[in-house]
């Protein structure tokens, strides 16, 4: 089997005068003992763009969406948010970053009202505006029902939403969202995008890691390839699909699709 | 089918130490525990071959009830059952129930408890070396015995997954447990005591137990060696039937937990209630100081350690009235301050990855560190304050006061302030959000022990200037010493925090 050979990256165009990337990273790298995770990853996500990254699984997503926003040191390269480097002024860009991680435990042992409450008041807002937002998220979100359950007893979907809402609480002007739809029901997902949707459309930019190729295509406007810690491809969805669906480019790009021969056995007739 | 279920659990355990060396390491204190344990009892049962045979009987079947028993209560208390081999993974290969079972028992019996067990039951065949046919009776004897503790360890657990997987009885039963292992030392006393004076209680009760399904397999060598045949044919029967019994009640209960997953949802909440997080201060310190008194309550990982305070004055009281000495009390107030100070120094390790949301939200370190020592400031003040004066009550010690007082709230305030460090610099393996905090991760214990005795080294050399002034005014008698041993304790700790 041969795996067909990627085009040529095509690199984003640096950031359009005029427009200021909302996050722009240079040089990402990361090493976990013996493995290279991220390779040098350059990006510029353009202010107000509901931009994707999608990758085969181990293509390096999280590991760089991490260190763009803060939460794992990267051994080279930086990551700038509207102007503020992450690393030098973790605690103005953090202002600026509303993030929900995946795979990160939540303090679950507080009901899903009171961890919305605490990440508000951990990011020092008022009591007031705090206990407003908290009742618009949990109706946004139909979680208003389970608002007094404790975390630890909510379903993965729940879950799922519940860290949304303390990634929005505090009105940010990037969201950083890995893989946020999930175990996601198909209604809060058509709820949780509008949400994004509107988002953006006031001036927000979003940042999604993502599997679902049908789904990126459909929602969002730019769209970044990483596989193997390096990026295959990023720009317009549309630049980068090329006339093709999105999801036949990405196999094209990444390789690695088997054909469906072999395993004769398994037919029943 | 039974080898390759044996060959599973081995390849597991040997991959799971794979991962990490200090697993090795937690696993090889672990087993070097055992092992001093198992040879005390293997020489023990070696010796009571000489010994007269109704005391080597009273042993042996007192010993093996225990640990029947011992393997039907530990799982369920302690929910720390070796899960490697759960046989809710295997539902989707058709494996026959016969011989799953055969394979999960005789899997029971790899690893340390199981090994530590057949090697003293098999040892009592030493015990009965005095024909061969009590050697031999001896050898079923251990055979059925260890094979019934594995067994109703199985069914115990079968029957209570479902109830041990709600989250509530986990929480509750992993602090109920606590409490004997508290109250061990004075009832180990108690027992000790009472040993002597029921000397001739013990072997009626022996003999009672031994016709009971926990006693019986035990039994049966004894019997033979005094030349009670028809005893022995009885015994060997209970404990056979007993060990089919439980064979089959665990199957009926795997069978059935098979096709019924535990239902581990509750009910619906409508929020509302913000408890503590609406009562303090809006503010970032106050918010982590609201968050870490709510898990003070709520997570049994915090909560296990608070239970041992209440119990402590209950242990010191008890040695004093004992001994008829109280000087132990004195140490009351300052340990207390010590366990209180220094539960919190896994604190971000017990948060595991959920500090992320700590790290994405940009507080600063001091109003974490603060709020977290503020939470712990808020009950162990008081305890220390209510211990302190309680001794001084307690002995009518009130010249005394002051140093107590002195040395504790230094201890306290010095202990948070450290460990408010250890807790950020060093993060060790601890149990996991949601598991009993009996569920030592392997590893732990070498880990936990470098960590905290070198904290506890460096609080030492800390306290020395409280501690100075303590002897000082023991030695001089006078009081005016004390008065200045107040006032370091909160200037180190804040030293403490500042640098955290």
């Amino acid at each position: 089997m041969t795996a067909p050979i990627p085009d040529p990256p095509l690199y984003d165009q640096p950031a359009r005068a005029g427009i200021p990337a909302a996050l722009s990273i240079r040089g990402l790298a990361k090493r976990f003992g013996g493995k290279i995770a991220v390779d040098g990853i350059s990006l510029e996500v353009p202010a107000g763009s509901f931009y994707a990254i999608v990758g085969p699984n181990g293509a390096g997503k999280t590991t760089t969406l991490s260190m763009a926003t803060g939460l794992l040191r990267p051994d080279f390269g930086t990551a700038v948010v509207h102007g503020v480097d992450v690393w030098r002024q973790p605690l103005e860009a953090k202002k600026l970053m509303g993030i929900l991680p995946d795979g990160v435990r939540l303090f679950d042992r507080l009901t899903g009202e009171q961890l919305i409450t605490y990440a508000g008041l951990l990011r020092g807002m008022d009591k007031d505006v705090v206990a407003g937002r908290v009742a618009d998220l949990l109706a946004a979100l139909d979680l208003q029902n389970d608002a007094g359950t404790l975390v630890v007893d909510y379903s993965a979907g729940m879950t799922k939403k519940i860290a949304l809402a303390s990634a929005l609480i505090h009105a940010p002007r990037l969201l950083v969202l890995d893989e946020p739809f999930e175990a996601v029901d198909p209604v809060s997902a058509a709820n949780i995008r509008s949400i994004l949707d509107s988002y953006v459309a006031s001036g927000g930019t979003v940042i999604v890691s993502s599997h679902v190729m049908d789904l990126v295509q459909r929602m969002c406007d730019h769209v970044a390839v990483v596989a193997g810690g390096r990026l295959l491809a990023a720009g317009t969805v549309d630049d980068v699909r090329g006339g093709a669906s999105l999801e036949d480019r990405f196999v094209q790009l990444v390789g690695g699709r088997s054909h469906t021969e072999g395993l004769e056995w398994l037919r029943t007739s | 089918m039974v080898a390759h279920l044996l060959k599973l659990k081995l390849a597991l355990l040997r991959n799971g130490l794979r991962r990490s060396p200090w697993q090795l390491v937690g696993m090889a204190f672990a087993g070097l525990y055992a092992l001093g344990l198992v040879v005390t009892l293997v020489v023990a049962l070696v010796l009571l071959r000489t010994a007269p045979q109704d005391v080597a009987y009273t042993a042996v079947v007192l010993g093996g009830s225990a640990a029947i028993l011992g393997w039907g209560i530990v799982p369920v208390v302690a929910s720390a059952t070796d899960m490697t081999l759960d046989p809710a993974r295997f539902t989707t290969f058709a494996i026959p129930m016969k011989q799953m079972l055969a394979g999960l028992a005789l899997g029971g019996l790899i690893g340390i408890p199981g090994l530590a067990t057949s090697l003293v039951a098999l040892s009592t065949v030493a015990t009965w070396w005095r024909g061969f046919l009590p050697a031999l009776a001896a050898a079923a004897g251990a055979v059925l015995g260890v094979l019934t503790c594995v067994v109703l360890a199985k069914v115990v657990t079968t029957a209570t997954a479902s109830l041990a997987s709600s989250r509530r009885f986990k929480d509750v039963s992993a602090i109920a447990f606590m409490v004997p292992l508290v109250l061990m030392g004075p009832i180990v006393a108690g027992i000790g005591q009472g040993i002597p004076a029921s000397t001739g209680f013990l072997p009626v009760f022996a003999q009672t137990l031994s016709w009971t399904p926990l006693g019986a397999p035990w039994a049966i060598s004894g019997e033979v060696a005094a030349g009670r045949p028809g005893s022995a044919v009885l015994k060997l029967l209970i404990s056979a039937a007993t060990l089919a019994v439980l064979a089959w009640a665990w199957k009926v209960l795997l069978e059935r937990a098979l096709v019924t997953p535990p239902y581990a949802g509750s009910g619906k909440r409508k929020g509302g209630r913000l408890g503590l997080l609406g009562l303090l201060p809006a503010v970032p310190a106050g918010a982590v100081m609201a968050r870490s008194l709510t898990y003070w309550f709520r997570d049994p990982r915090y909560s296990g350690s608070l239970v041992v305070i209440p119990l402590l004055p209950v242990a010191l009281v008890f040695q004093g009235v004992q001994t008829g000495d109280f000087t132990s009390l004195a140490f009351l107030a300052p340990l207390s301050a010590f366990i209180l100070a220094w539960s919190i120094s896994a604190d971000v390790s017990y948060d595991n990855t959920a500090f992320a949301l700590h790290l994405a939200s940009g507080i600063r370190g001091v109003a974490d560190r603060l709020g977290r020592a503020l939470a712990c400031l808020a009950f162990a003040l008081p305890v220390v304050l209510v211990f302190a004066v309680g001794y001084s009550m307690f002995t009518g010690d009130w010249a005394g006061l002051p140093g107590q007082l002195g040395l504790s709230l230094g201890i306290l305030f010095t202990g948070l302030g450290l460990s408010s460090v250890v807790s950020a610099r060093y993060t060790v393996a601890v149990p996991l959000p949601g598991e009993s905090p009996f569920k030592k991760p392997p590893g732990n214990v070498g880990q936990t022990l470098a960590v905290q005795f070198g904290g506890l080294v460096v609080l030492m050399v800390l306290v020395l200037p409280e501690v100075a002034l303590l002897v000082a005014q023991l030695v001089t008698g006078s009081p005016s010493w004390a008065g200045s041993i107040l006032p370091p304790g909160p200037a180190l700790a804040s030293g403490c925090l500042w640098r955290a």
